[in-house]
């Protein structure tokens, strides 16, 4: 049928022009398409929700104990100080990869030496910064399974990160920064709200 | 009678072969695919990873009629496996065991082609799609681990994906997109037992039908690293090949047969692996409260995994981590040596090759043991070892003093 005096010199630039067309256009429209695919793996509206603020009688906890409750699934510890403890925290400085907290996260009001509200009580994430694992406490100087020369602090088993009992971390181990400290307030002197602001109630 | 059936056969045969390719198939491949005459023990290998696989899809398809994917029931579904399914603790402790067997076998498959050289020139996609099998074999193997949601599984789980975490201006969304919540949750359980039952072993499936393409493309290496397709007969066969049925399928089954007996030795008597195939840990149920005292992943990513706990930064330690795995990819690259099996290579191929096996091997029993200062000094020595082969094998293999390699196959 056809020869090649009937075929237009342009067929092909055409054919080529509509192909890359096509192609462009089916480029899009798959990646419009894939949006869902890819969002449908983001945490969904009820895992959002889950979250709200939880308290704690701290008045029983005794000086040296820790107390662990679970905040949107992750542990948070709250750790009575003795004033010794306190007072070991402001040797350790040279030691500390962070010790003034200006990397680590916490909220404004807790970026202090001991970071906390009030220095006796520490309410610390405890979930290592390295890679997530929940740190072991080990309050006591010298503890027998620690490194020597160990100040008391938190342990953590994976991979050997170790933080102060201000969950600040120390020089030479594998977690970038200090423990998170959650957003809390005192909501009376025995109960604390913690994964709450002082600002939206009750007071610092 | 006997001829009216054979042309029943035949008839059937030659119908079938006019709507697909059976014969040219069967012949291309099985009957009149020509191997290597010489191969050894090392050859097993690669037909006993195809056991494995065929076993795991097996004993896994079984083993997702009664496993529950839900954080709530994951646990004690499979303590049901366990106790009140028929025969349900034999299928999941086969399940089981493969996982470790898998590695095993693919870690002696990929020594092979260390060994002599199978990476090399013209096998390179061979080498490369081999290489994404082991990728996707050890997302799909941690994934599995993480299913039966004892503390292993979740802190393992954890571990592995914070690792994510740990890239920059992006790792925190990552992490959390990859969990689909802000804790490892029902939610991460329930899309890793999508990934692993459907997605991944799809991938894996396509990958070894592609690995196997690429290797009868351009045919078998074997222990003289000679090509057989240079020497060939009168008939245009390879002199030093033989079909690899009858032959290689009647080896492969002794093999098989061989193998089947360790690995019923280990289902029934040791299916645990004496806590390298089941960690104890993981026979308690997952508490996001508290992480077991000493945390290790299981036996086959130990090597990766005390690469990661020798660098003591977060992102670099990632880096290292992954690097160990990725640098393995460049091998048929980083070898500039023209001789491939290890019989005729130089005493240096020889020397870097055993620090680096060694290497390897230290690393593993390394990241089964707790973090103390003197194991990470112990695991800093033996990471930098570990990179050290590929650091220093493009300079030596390119002057290499080799010996004479034979024309054909010994």
């Amino acid at each position: 049928m056809s020869s090649n005096q009937d075929q237009p010199k342009t067929s092909m630039t055409r054919r080529k022009v509509l192909t890359a067309a096509t192609g462009v256009i089916g480029a899009t429209g798959a990646t419009f398409a894939a949006v869902p695919f890819v969002s449908s793996w983001q945490p969904s509206e009820k895992a959002r929700a889950a979250g709200a603020p939880v308290e704690l009688n701290i008045s029983k906890i005794q000086p040296g104990q820790m107390v662990t409750v679970s905040w949107r699934g992750k542990p948070v510890w709250v750790v009575r100080r003795t004033p010794e403890m306190i007072e070991r925290l402001g040797d350790l400085d040279d030691r500390l990869r962070d010790p003034n907290s200006l990397v680590s996260e916490q909220p404004e009001y807790c970026q202090n030496p001991t970071r906390s509200i009030k220095q006796e009580f520490l309410v610390v994430v405890g979930v290592c910064t390295h890679l997530g694992c929940a740190p072991l406490y080990r309050p006591a100087v010298d503890s027998p399974d620690m490194a020597e020369n160990w100040q008391g602090g938190f342990f953590c088993p994976c991979h050997g990160s170790s933080f102060d009992l201000a969950g600040r971390v120390y020089q030479g181990v594998p977690a970038p920064t200090n423990l998170e400290i959650p957003p809390y307030h005192y909501k009376s002197a025995q109960v604390i709200r913690i994964g709450e602001d002082p600002e939206e109630g009750g007071v610092a | 009678m006997a001829s009216t059936q054979q042309t029943k056969q035949n008839s059937l045969l030659a119908w079938l072969d006019a709507r697909y390719p059976l014969v040219s198939t069967w012949n291309e491949h099985v009957a009149q695919y020509y191997a290597p005459k010489n191969f050894n023990f090392w050859y097993f290998f690669g037909s006993l990873a195809l056991l494995v696989l065929v076993n795991q899809f097996v004993t896994g398809i079984w083993l997702t009629m009664s496993y529950k994917p839900s954080a709530a029931e994951a646990f004690s579904s499979v303590e049901y496996i366990m106790r009140d399914v028929e025969w349900g603790w034999l299928i999941r402790y086969m399940h089981s065991t493969g996982a470790s067997a898998f590695f095993i076998v693919i870690y002696l498959h990929m020594t092979r082609a260390l060994l002599y050289g199978s990476y090399k020139e013209p096998r390179e996609l061979v080498w490369l799609l081999g290489m994404l099998i082991f990728v996707v074999l050890m997302a799909e193997a941690f994934m599995g681990y993480m299913l039966p949601w004892g503390q292993m599984s979740y802190w393992g789980a954890q571990v592995i994906i914070s690792l994510f975490g740990a890239i920059p201006v992006v790792g925190p969304d990552l992490a959390t997109w990859i969990r689909g919540d802000f804790i490892i949750s029902d939610a991460t359980l329930n899309r890793f037992f999508a990934l692993h039952v459907i997605a991944l072993p799809l991938v894996l499936l396509i990958l070894v039908f592609m690995h196997i393409v690429a290797l009868h493309k351009v045919g078998s290496n074997n222990p003289d690293g000679v090509e057989i397709k240079k020497l060939k007969d009168a008939q245009g066969l390879p002199k030093d090949g033989i079909p690899f049925h009858p032959y290689y399928t009647v080896k492969d089954s002794f093999g098989a047969a061989v193998f089947m007996l360790f690995f019923a030795f280990v289902v029934f008597y040791m299916p645990t692996g004496g806590g390298f195939f089941i960690e104890p840990p993981n026979f308690e149920p997952a508490n996001p409260l508290k992480t077991p005292d000493h945390i290790a992943p299981v036996w086959y990513f130990t090597p990766f995994y005390a690469v990661l706990r020798a660098i003591p930064d977060k992102f670099l330690g990632v880096l290292a981590m992954g690097a160990a795995i990725a640098v393995l990819f460049a091998m048929p690259w980083l070898d500039r040596c023209k001789v491939r099996s290890i019989r005729y290579r130089g005493l240096s191929y020889k020397v870097l090759l055993t620090i680096f096996l060694i290497s390897f091997v230290v690393l593993g029993w390394l990241g089964t043991q707790p973090a103390s200062p003197e194991l990470t000094k112990l695991a800093r020595i033996f990471t930098a070892t570990y990179f050290l082969f590929f650091i220093i094998l493009p300079f030596t293999s390119a002057t290499e003093k080799t010996k004479p390699v034979p024309e054909r196959v010994t």
